[in-house]
């Protein structure tokens, strides 16, 4: 590849550059300071200042150069690119060497390019959240110029077949046949993340408590690890687990009993995402609980109460925000999950509340509409899109409260590790 | 554990003079019988030997240095070091002719008859209201709303809290002052009905106004409650204490009178202390 | 007063028992819950197990002229429907490397049919009652075994469920994990050198905090869709390819490195700085020389860790086309590749029976990786484990 191998050119040549710069400062550095002279830093400072001098700028150059092609989009050849910006790596090793002086603070100019460095890594994270949003927001946007927001928001029916028609000019509006009421998605994922809570609260509250009020430290020291092996299970396994082993198993039972359910139940995927959330419910509300401070719990001994009634009705108050907010980060979870519904729940949306029939949910479509052979540009690609923001916007608002409740209880009880 | 109590006699008693027993104070009813009371954390003996008779209706105030064993004395008259799994008692503790430590004891009963107070105020995560009326409910000593309200009204009056409080009765206990938080803990304790009320340094958290209010409280409820304070401020003791036992490494080096003890100490130890030589 | 003790007592007895009730309601939470992962265990291991053993026929080979452009001409007819049709694919391929082989015959241990396994392996095939037979009699006369399957971690994807291998997922992971890695590993941790050493505490700071905060909790599928739009749609990254994957992953990772990275910072106590302050050393001689050999073990852990969740991950990879059909070991961080839990993913679509123990078996491959990268984070915060 042409370019592959011009790339690395660059890079060897702007490596020599550097360790030209290393070495021609450091001798330089170290003649001037054999000469009597007293320096303001170590040669070695002022080798690697040189080395920064050289390379800094004109890997700025070139990255620079890249994102303005990529933004508006025209050619600028790669090589007469690389070869300015190997230009400017010479001038930067002129200059370095040149300021090569007694009086030149050069590890205090190091220091605050490394502190610029440094902060330039912390907004990556920044720059990530913004990058989904804006990547959300913009394919969203592009989706509801051809699907009114209130009909995605408010319509039942989900049913893109026939977007392909849309993307070609032929459908107009919903007239074309494809229609994107999301209602249906979101009352499936609702169902789902409901099944799950029902089943992830209650275990992990408890199993936390257990934890941190009865347990002698040896159970303790292996409950622990074993919530964690449940934690780092791969969702796509918990998938496999729901798809081929719980929900046979729960059409069986139910079977049993004279009901009727289908393969692709809302139950499987809603109990095996439990489980999943179990751990992530009983370590916050293991920690919550144990930040409650003791003179609490010798207040209501002290006063004749028994164990139980100090947890259910002194501890367990006290650690409420603690435990909501886990129990909040746990919902996000559940809703935001993809594999376990995607390999276990259905494809059909289905506007139901019996949970033994087939539903789907938002992140089911949202693969739905990424893996089929669409053109980006097709209403049902994007419509995975405006999903995702809906997606967004509800675990992001879940996220935050969350955090401002910990970090409320955290204040409270002065806790440091929460 | 030693249940054979009635034989014991003064005889057996440490060498200390006589300091456990006041004859003089008959008119005083015992309250709580202690003999040879051993403690050990692990391998370490806190508590050595103690012996010492409690009067009821009266305020009892252990003074000592710190890490002398006072505060681990008092948690052994409601088995609050039942909370901690290293410990190990040996001895008597005896309240109405009941072994405290005996297996059949239910610690939670005798919690309920001995009520404590602790160094910071540690009010419940809820309502002024709820933080008296929760204990009493539990323990079906009220049940209908409006015994609740006679209950809570008449705890918070006794702790000397009800005209700071009344108006605010549905707010959460920790909005309160360090000084009315330790008082509303006061009312929740005595709101159950104890015999004994064990107060474990209840103003050292607590500004000087604060402190003289609770002072003058104990002198109040010792009327009705047989009140045991610990104590490292020995202007406290002798302002609000009848008796005062002085506590050193584990052991009761002297018990007598308040009045007595202050002006003519029996022991070198405790004029010692007393005047301030060490501690 | 003696009497309300017992009165007390007795009112006292039910509430001791609601007492003890939590108390095994709440032990028996737990019991469950490590039921469930029992369960799991047993049922993955059950299903999966029976993946790393292969069913091989004896045959014999006739190298005829026939075979040379038909491979099915070089076994007899009886077996043909027996044996993988890898098997007679390639005998043409080995007659034109080898010409000697042409008129010999011989005697070779080759893959059965993947019917065949199945039906050795107890599951219901759709095999007819001869062909049982006939299978039942070469078991008899020795014919028939079955053998470790180096092929499962020798091979690439196939259709065949016989010559399924994960051999190019697992490639597929170790270079989209590099991607990560050296992505989120030094960005990781310049974050939170910045965030905990260097950054002023006011707005912006905060800001960062929390963004990071709720970055761990966004749904990994919003990842994808990031991944979609930025990389493949703006910068052009290929799609599919190790390259695009490890960069999503990345930035999925980098909150997890952030936290622990910070958490290990905090936890080297302030009389170390004030030492390094207090002989001449700049802000950032102090934290290179100083905070961060001493931090290292615990952001090594965190990194690990976030690794681990980072190799687990799907979702995110299908969105940007990593769950494709890899029948050969990708070589290039820009081609089209497929890892672990996408490969998982990919078998456990396959309507043929045969791929369920496939699946169970690339999880069991999978698991063991993961467990055993969380263990060495433990072992690793064991080890270095220093109480201030």
């Amino acid at each position: 590849m042409q370019t592959n191998q011009l790339f690395l050119i660059f890079c060897s040549v702007l490596l020599l550059l550097g360790l030209a710069a290393f070495f021609v400062g450091r001798s330089k550095a170290t003649r001037v300071r054999a000469s009597g002279t007293s320096m303001h830093a170590q040669p070695d400072q002022y080798a690697w200042f040189a080395v920064v001098a050289t390379a800094g700028p004109a890997i700025l150059v070139s990255a620079l150069g890249a994102f303005v092609m990529l933004l508006i989009g025209s050619e600028i050849p790669t090589f007469s690119l690389l070869l300015a910006s190997l230009a400017v790596a010479v001038v930067g090793l002129a200059l370095g060497i040149k300021f090569i002086r007694s009086n030149f603070h050069a590890r205090r100019a190091i220091e605050t390019v490394i502190l610029w460095v440094l902060a330039g890594a912390a907004t990556i994270s920044i720059l990530t959240t913004l990058g989904i949003l804006i990547s959300i927001v913009g394919e969203a946007l592009n989706f509801f110029q051809m699907y009114s927001f209130w009909e995605f928001i408010t319509g039942t029916t989900w049913a893109p077949g026939n977007s392909f028609l849309m993307a070609a000019g032929r459908g107009e509006g919903a007239s074309g046949g494809a229609e994107f009421g999301s209602v249906p998605l979101f009352a499936g994922t609702f169902m789902i993340t409901a099944i799950a809570m029902c089943v992830a609260v209650p275990v992990g509250l408890l199993s936390a408590i257990y934890m941190a009020e009865f347990a002698p430290s040896r159970v303790r020291s292996f409950a622990k690890p074993m919530l964690e092996i449940l934690a780092g299970i791969p969702t796509v396994v918990y998938g496999f687990f729901a798809a081929i082993t719980v929900a046979p198993f729960i059409v069986q039972v139910t079977g049993a009993i004279g009901l009727d359910a289908s393969f692709n139940n809302a139950l499987a995927p809603g109990i095996v995402m439990g489980i999943m959330i179990i751990p992530f419910i009983s370590s916050l509300s293991d920690d919550v609980i144990n930040a409650v401070p003791d003179s609490m719990r010798q207040g209501s001994l002290a006063l004749g109460m028994t164990k139980g009634e100090t947890i259910r009705d002194v501890v367990v108050p006290a650690a409420l925000p603690g435990i909501i907010s886990a129990s909040l980060l746990g919902m996000s979870r559940a809703l935001g999950e993809t594999m376990i519904v995607v390999m276990a729940a259905g494809m059909r949306p289905n506007l139901t509340i019996n949970p033994l029939e087939e539903m789907t949910t938002v992140t089911v479509r949202i693969v739905a509409a990424m893996t089929g052979d669409l053109e980006f540009d097709s209403a049902e690609t994007l419509s995975a899109f405006a999903l995702g923001l809906v997606l967004f916007v509800v675990t992001l608002v879940l996220n935050l409260v969350s955090v401002i409740m910990i970090r409320r209880f955290r204040d409270k009880y002065r806790v440091n590790n929460l | 554990m030693n249940s054979q109590v009635p034989e014991m006699s003064e005889q057996q008693s440490p060498a200390v003079g006589q300091p456990y027993t006041r004859n003089d104070q008959a008119c005083h009813d015992l309250s709580i019988r202690v003999r040879d009371l051993n403690l050990w954390y692990g391998k370490a003996q806190a508590l050595n030997g103690l012996n010492i008779d409690l009067f009821q209706k009266n305020v009892t105030a252990l003074i000592g240095p710190s890490g002398c064993g006072k505060s681990t004395f008092l948690r052994c008259l409601n088995r609050m070091n039942d909370l901690i799994p290293t410990v190990r008692i040996e001895g008597l503790v005896e309240m109405d002719g009941r072994d405290v430590n005996a297996p059949k004891m239910d610690e939670v009963a005798l919690r309920r008859r001995v009520g404590m107070v602790f160094q910071k105020p540690n009010p419940f995560p809820k309502s002024i209201f709820e933080n008296v009326a929760y204990a009493p409910r539990m323990h079906d000593i009220v049940s209908r709303k409006a015994e609740q309200e006679e209950l809570v009204e008449k705890a918070l009056r006794d702790a000397g809290l009800w005209n700071e409080v009344k108006d605010k009765l549905h707010e959460p206990g920790t909005s309160l002052s360090g000084g009315q938080q330790q008082r509303l803990c006061i009312a929740r304790a005595i709101a159950v009905q104890p015999d004994v009320i064990l107060m474990d340094e209840p103003t050292s958290a607590l500004d000087p106004i604060s402190t003289a209010t609770i002072e003058d409280l104990m002198d109040k409820l010792k009327e009705k409650f047989t009140i045991i304070t610990v104590t490292h401020n020995m202007q406290q003791a002798a302002r609000v204490a009848d008796y005062t036992a002085f506590f050193h490494l584990g052991e009761i080096i002297e018990y007598n009178d308040t009045k007595v003890m202050f002006s003519t100490p029996a022991q070198k130890k405790t004029e010692d202390y007393i005047s301030g030589r060490y501690g | 007063m003696s009497d309300s003790y017992d009165q007390i007592s007795q009112q006292l007895k039910g509430r001791h028992r609601k007492s003890t009730r939590l108390k095994y309601i709440s032990m028996s939470a737990l019991a469950l819950a490590a039921a469930f992962l029992l369960i799991f265990f047993a049922d993955m291991l059950s299903k999966g197990l029976p993946a790393f053993q292969q069913a091989m026929i004896n045959i014999e080979i006739n190298y005829t002229e026939d075979a040379s452009t038909n491979g099915r001409a070089a076994v007899d007819r009886d077996f043909s429907t027996l044996i993988s049709r890898s098997v007679v694919r390639v005998i043409p391929l080995q007659m034109r490397n080898d010409p000697s082989l042409l008129g010999t015959t011989q005697n070779r241990w080759v893959l059965a049919d993947g019917s065949v396994d199945q039906y050795l392996k107890g599951n219901r095939v759709r095999l007819d009652d001869e062909e049982m037979a006939r299978i039942d009699r070469l078991v008899e006369e020795g014919k028939v075994e079955m053998q470790f399957n180096s092929g499962f971690f020798s091979r690439g994807d196939s259709k065949m469920p016989e010559l399924a291998g994960i051999l190019s997922a697992v490639v597929g992971t170790v270079m989209t994990m590099i991607v990560t890695l050296a992505i989120a590993f030094p960005i990781g941790v310049m974050t939170a050198v910045y965030l905990e050493e260097f950054a002023p505490d006011n707005r912006l700071t905060q800001l960062v905090e929390i963004n990071i905060n709720n970055l761990a909790a966004i749904p990994s599928i919003l990842f994808g869709l990031l991944g979609l739009a930025i990389f493949i749609n703006f910068f052009g990254v290929p799609r599919s390819s190790p390259l695009v994957g490890g960069m999503t992953l990345a930035l999925m990772t980098l909150p997890v490195i952030i936290i622990s990275t910070r958490t290990a910072l905090r936890s080297v106590p302030e009389s170390i700085r004030h030492a390094a302050f207090g002989v001449g050393c700049s802000r950032w001689q102090v934290v290179k020389d100083h905070v961060l050999p001493l931090a290292m073990p615990g952001i090594m852990t965190g990194s690990i860790i976030g690794l681990a969740q980072a190799m687990g991950e799907t979702a995110p990879l299908i969105i940007v086309g990593m769950v494709a059909f890899i029948p050969d070991v990708t070589a290039s961080f820009t081609e089209a590749a497929t890892v672990m839990p996408a490969q998982v993913f990919t078998w456990a679509g396959e309507p043929d029976r045969a791929f369920v123990e496939k699946t169970a078996g690339g999880i069991i491959v999978l698991l063991a990786v993961l467990i055993s990268l969380n263990a060495a984070a433990v072992l690793l915060r064991k080890k270095f484990e220093r109480r201030w």
